[in-house]
């Protein structure tokens, strides 16, 4: 039995993505540009510009000069393979075997899938109509060959079958470019009035290989189906799922712990041997009454500790409610790590307290919530709310050391509090000030020390800070926010010193 | 004479056996820590600063509060010398990271919980406590009953982590399952006639130890690490309780 193939051209793959993300695009000519030999090119346009002449290769410029009103983007060429791969991955449901033919084509191989709908006409019309609901402008066609299939889509009518064996007649009318032949090849069959490939198809090989050279030969046998085309098939990414059918309903915590143990086993056990770790879970159960309940979890670092991974899940058993009785659990890892056993030392610590302080970290997100649980590397900035940088992860280690030179305040107001204050001569530290209506007499002082507004950042007068101790020896950190020159500077209580 | 030293080697080894039933001991890695308390230590049981137990802060006010957690950082510095991290679990938090440098403690060695409750702040205490592989664990809150202190002691027990229950603004001062009771309050520092703010001074009040000896104390930091000051008019406030009357929290 020959093998039969469906191809896919996307004729407006770029611009149909940016519409589904800008629906207020939709029906409006825009085009996407690059640059190319310092100026910008054309990428791709709109259908509507199609027609109106202005196609891929031109400058911007140009089309501007013709058409003022059009709007530009920026083309997303990795995103657009990217779009290409998860269209592919999701045309799988129609072939097993599924190519993407970049830039915008999709290669199904689907020998012995078609009956399944019904024959090749309603599986053409079905898997057409699908991608034109999705949002894709299609061409489709169904050959014997990747070629034929390939010429058929791009050059011929629309959703076009080609029956077993007659690739050379539906060749016949179709010009040379349907062959996906270099454009110097077409250049020289233009020259020789070759209009249509039912002119030299049937010139024998030997001439034709001497006068275009081998590669148009090699497509010509390609498209009849003489030479073999390798496709190299999407990969599905795996899928880390696992399901556990229940006998009768399950209606208790007990039993739904059994069921989460049980189904985390055989998880960590695929981890083990695969050398990944899970980062978020979902745990899901299917009640009777056709409800599911799902409780999830995230990691801070790949797991594949079932202990672990149960102690997180178990926090959110309350809120699965079986109702009736669930009669399958499934449990799939929405997003898997490699886990590297070598991992950087953090905070030289032995390697096992590592896993036990990340685990506990994990413990107390799931319970408090990550937004919680804060670490704090330094920055090279003077202004003190932004001397340090929040981070989440607890591997980073600090780029530049912690600053030593100026001393720092162990507590620091959230905001600022103003204060009113007895000031001998500007630029002296206060004698003294009221806060929270107690007047605080100053014994000690030290300062000033000037911080100014990083101009790159912002912008604003600068602040004096002064250290200052009381007659008690509590020390306080405060600050005068501009000069005296200008007009009354305000002063500020910023922080506690030990 | 060889009969008297075996004696007393007896006595000594028995003491430390009640000791360690009691919840006092070295850490977990075995080894006693110098926290440069200096004639402090008399006063702990068995004469050294007890590492693997809760300490209880007391601090009324703001300013006190800075000073307890300055002096905490101080002993955090020791705890934390042979690596390890510290998790610093707080309700309303007013720590500054880069404020804990000075005291020698690398602030990205600590990892902050910012509960919006105080039982959230129990139960990540509890979990930290629970944790062996960490240095210490400080708390910031407000009120806790003798109950949940219970939790957290005996979490300790078995882990031989430290813990510190940083108490502002409690509403009273009821008894805990804590192995101390401390009030730090700020000194003026000692800058004799030059001018500016000197070295951070403070007053340690050790309020109640278990098999200890309370008493007031004043601290200076200087060059990484704690100095009694000792030229000083203002002298202890309270004298140190004799021996005889032994405190029993």
């Amino acid at each position: 039995m020959p093998r039969r193939y469906l191809y896919t051209w996307f004729r407006y793959l770029a611009t149909d993505r940016l519409a589904k993300i800008r629906p207020e695009l939709r029906g409006k000519p825009f085009l996407l540009s690059a640059p190319e030999h310092g100026r910008m090119v054309v990428r791709a346009s709109s259908q509507s510009l199609i027609k109106d002449g202005i196609s891929p290769g031109m400058v911007v410029a140009d089309v501007r000069a013709i058409l003022p009103s059009v709007e530009v983007f920026p083309a997303d060429l990795a995103s657009e393979e990217k779009l290409l791969g998860a269209l592919a991955e999701w045309s799988i449901r129609y072939a097993p075997i599924v190519a993407t033919d970049s830039p915008d084509g999709l290669i199904l191989d689907i020998s012995g899938c078609p009956h399944l709908w019904g024959g090749e006409h309603p599986y053409l019309q079905s898997i057409t109509a699908l991608f034109r609901k999705g949002g894709y402008d299609v061409r489709t066609a169904i050959a014997d060959t990747v070629g034929t299939a390939w010429a058929l889509a791009h050059y011929g009518k629309n959703e076009m079958i080609i029956e077993s064996g007659r690739q050379a007649e539906a060749l016949f009318p179709l010009p040379p470019a349907a062959l996906r032949l270099d454009s110097s090849t077409l250049q020289r069959m233009e020259k020789l009035g070759f209009r249509q490939i039912g002119q030299f198809i049937d010139i024998p090989r030997l001439n034709l290989r001497r006068r275009f050279g081998e590669a148009m030969l090699i497509r010509l046998e390609q498209a009849l189906g003489a030479m073999p085309e390798p496709l190299k098939p999407v990969q599905p990414a795996p899928v880390y799922l696992e399901r556990l059918p229940c006998l009768e309903p399950i209606r208790t915590a007990t039993g739904i712990e059994i069921a989460m143990k049980r189904l985390l086993e055989s998880l960590c056990e695929r981890f083990f041997n695969e050398g990944k770790g899970m980062r978020t879970g979902i745990f899901k159960g299917y009640r009777i009454d056709g409800e599911t309940v799902q409780v999830s979890i995230g990691t801070n670092r790949a797991s594949r500790n079932a202990a672990h991974l149960f102690k997180l899940f178990e926090l959110k058993i309350p809120e699965i409610e079986p109702a009736l009785g669930i009669e399958l659990f499934t449990l799939e890892a929405t997003l898997v790590e490699e886990v590297s056993e070598t991992q950087e030392a953090l905070w030289s610590t032995a390697n096992r307290d590592q896993a036990a302080i990340s685990e506990l970290v994990d413990n107390i997100a799931g319970k408090v919530g990550i937004k919680a649980i804060h670490r704090y590397l330094p920055l090279e900035h003077h202004w003190p709310e932004s001397s340090v940088k929040e981070v989440s992860s607890l591997e980073e280690q600090p780029e530049t050391e912690w600053r030593t030179d100026r001393q720092r305040p162990i507590h620091l107001l959230p905001e600022p509090e103003p204060i009113e204050v007895m000031v001998v001569l500007p630029d002296y530290p206060p004698m003294h000030f009221r806060y929270k209506s107690e007047v605080i007499r100053i014994v000690r002082a030290d300062g000033p020390e000037r911080i100014e507004q990083e101009w790159w950042l912002q912008s604003g007068p600068p602040r004096d800070y002064y250290r200052v101790e009381d007659e008690s020896g509590a020390r306080y950190w405060l600050f005068r926010l501009g000069l005296y020159s200008n007009r009354k500077p305000q002063w500020f209580l910023h922080g506690f010193f030990a | 004479m060889s009969e008297l030293a075996e004696k007393k080697e007896i006595i000594r080894q028995l003491k430390e056996k009640i000791l360690s039933m009691e919840g006092f001991g070295t850490g977990s890695d075995g080894l006693l820590l110098d926290f440069g308390l200096g004639p402090m230590n008399a006063a702990f049981p068995g004469g050294a600063f007890p590492v693997g137990a809760i300490h209880e802060f007391i601090s009324p006010t703001e300013t006190c509060a800075a000073a307890a957690n300055g002096f905490l950082a101080g002993l955090l510095s020791t705890l934390m010398k042979k690596g390890g991290v510290c998790l610093w679990v707080s309700s309303g938090r007013k720590l500054f990271a880069p404020g804990l440098r000075f005291f020698g403690v690398e602030p990205h060695r600590v990892i902050f919980i910012d509960v919006k409750r105080e039982k959230e702040a129990l139960w990540v205490m509890e979990q930290g406590l629970k944790c062996n592989s960490l240095a210490a664990v400080v708390a910031e809150l407000r009120d806790i009953s003798f109950a949940e202190s219970r939790r957290l002691q005996l979490a300790v027990e078995t882990s031989k982590v430290t813990g510190f229950l940083h108490r502002q603004g409690s509403r009273m001062e009821n008894t805990l399952a804590c192995v101390s009771r401390w009030k730090i309050r700020p000194l003026s520092s000692q800058t004799g006639k030059l001018p500016g703010v000197g070295f951070p001074c403070l007053e340690v009040e050790l309020v109640k130890i278990r098999n200890g000896r309370p008493g007031i104390w004043q601290f200076e930091w200087k060059n990484g690490t704690f100095r009694v000051v000792a030229d000083r008019n203002k002298i202890a406030v309270k004298p140190p309780v004799p021996q005889k009357q032994r405190h029993y929290a």
